[in-house]
């Protein structure tokens, strides 16, 4: 079937299996590596990416159910050059070890400042409850989403 | 790579069309809303329908209003907006403490109210919730619509009363003055299922419980009506007493079995404890609101 979504703000079209997931539309389909796959499960948080505005799991939804709704993934962060705030932030907080949690936690910060861009640490905490860093970098994750909110017009590009 | 077996794929564009899809469809048929059951049961082979009829469209089935002395919520309303809900946080407020600690944010944003029942799963928490509440669901089907109260809900593990060409529509929470709720959860970490749960309604009346809704989740093959202890506390006057006996009632008339969340004997203790304070702050909240009403 053909499956036509708009990912990272523009139109892109597919035909696919109805069984093939959102993760895989993403990666293999439309190409973007950024979202990682993980534990296929729901639980790791790794292939997080916004529907609509909002952090859903991307392993755990078919592609066909996205058509007609806006997908956005940690490739469109970055914007004529300049890091978003959350990509600063993890940056000057070292908020990355493997990297494999990151897209998630990036997308799951992104919208959580969105929502509440004031947010307590447990807030964050709350936030990120859904995505797992096996390097066990939690505190660094959370000063980095901290940092942007801090940051919001940050922005630097200098990087 | 984990993946779902082969399906059909159609997206309803109405309540009517979702239930005629369903019947020219037959058994192999299957609604998916959230999909955070149904997707990773697919993955497993454990359930491999042949169609998934896809209801996230379904606006009108999005909801949660005061209407009629009581509280609808429609079968497509998603977790997240249970959380958000102050209209249910005023009314049930076991709502909101399930909530917060039904599988983690980025997952509420897409499970649903209907799901969640209909998956009919014992480690899962708002079917508890809905038995405490006394709640009723609506069923509808091509010959018309039916209401079918909590306790007749499920009629074995992943089973309930929604039949062939059926769709659960809405929740109804019925509203009676002296009301107070809690759910208690003990899990290991967030997005793990429950080691065990249980959910507690109160409607206390001249300083005694008129009605009692008490369930269990994760305790057996099925969620577990307390009926034992509800007839027990009926028609009292709320105690430490009786919620202790309520406690061991928990403890005996639950079914758990052994695994890597805990032993037998472990989970009936929990189960009692978690009764008891469920009870006991069902029972707080209650009083509280009489207090300020």
């Amino acid at each position: 079937m053909n499956v036509t979504i708009t990912l990272n703000g523009g139109q892109v079209s597919h035909d696919v299996e109805p069984r093939r997931l959102l993760v895989h539309y993403i990666r293999e389909d439309a190409g973007l590596t950024g979202t990682h796959w993980g534990c296929d499960t729901s639980n790791c948080g790794a292939c997080v990416v916004l529907m609509d505005g909002k952090p859903v799991k991307s392993c755990t939804i078919l592609a066909a159910m996205c058509e007609g709704h806006e997908i956005r993934t940690v490739e469109s962060l970055e914007t004529d050059g300049k890091l978003d705030p959350v990509q600063e932030g993890f940056y000057e907080k070292h908020a990355l070890q493997c990297g494999f949690c990151t897209p998630g936690m990036l997308m799951t910060a992104r919208a959580l400042l969105d929502e509440n861009p004031d947010p307590t640490e447990a807030e964050i905490r709350t936030a990120i409850s859904g995505g797992i860093c096996r390097c066990t970098g939690y505190k660094n994750i959370v000063a980095a989403v901290r940092w942007a909110a801090e940051h919001q017009e940050a922005a630097h590009g200098h990087r | 790579m984990q993946t779902p077996a082969p399906f059909e794929y159609e997206r309803a564009t109405s309540v009517d069309g979702a239930i005629a899809s369903l019947e020219r469809l037959g058994p192999e048929a299957r609604v998916i809303a959230g999909g955070h059951s149904l997707l990773p049961m697919m993955k497993l082979r454990l359930a491999q329908p042949e169609h998934l009829i896809d209801i996230n469209d379904l606006h009108e089935l999005a909801y949660i209003r005061e209407e009629g002395a009581m509280i609808r919520i429609g079968a497509l309303t998603r977790h997240v907006d249970l959380l958000k809900s102050d209209l249910l946080a005023k009314h049930f407020p076991l709502f909101r403490d399930a909530e917060q600690v039904i599988a983690d944010p980025v997952v509420r944003n897409r499970g649903t109210i209907g799901g969640s029942l209909c998956q009919a799963d014992a480690a899962e928490d708002l079917s508890a919730v809905c038995s405490a509440a006394k709640a009723h669901v609506m069923i509808r089907g091509s010959g018309g619509e039916r209401e079918v109260d909590m306790a007749d809900f499920h009629v074995g593990p992943y089973m309930t009363a929604v039949g062939a060409g059926e769709l659960l529509t809405e929740v109804r929470l019925p509203l009676f003055s002296g009301a107070g709720s809690a759910h208690e959860k003990v899990e290991r970490r967030a997005g793990d299922w429950a080691i065990a749960a249980a959910s507690a309604g109160v409607w206390i009346e001249g300083g005694k419980l008129r009605q009692v809704g008490i369930a269990l989740s994760a305790v057996g093959l099925t969620t577990i009506h307390l009926t034992r202890a509800e007839d027990l506390l009926r028609g009292q006057a709320p105690s430490e007493e009786l919620f202790a006996q309520a406690r061991e009632i928990a403890a005996d008339d639950c079914s758990p079995s052994a695994d890597g969340r805990g032993p037998v004997d472990y989970k009936r203790h929990l189960a009692g404890v978690l009764t008891e304070r469920a009870l006991r702050r069902a029972t707080e909240r209650a009083l509280r609101r009489e207090a300020t009403a």
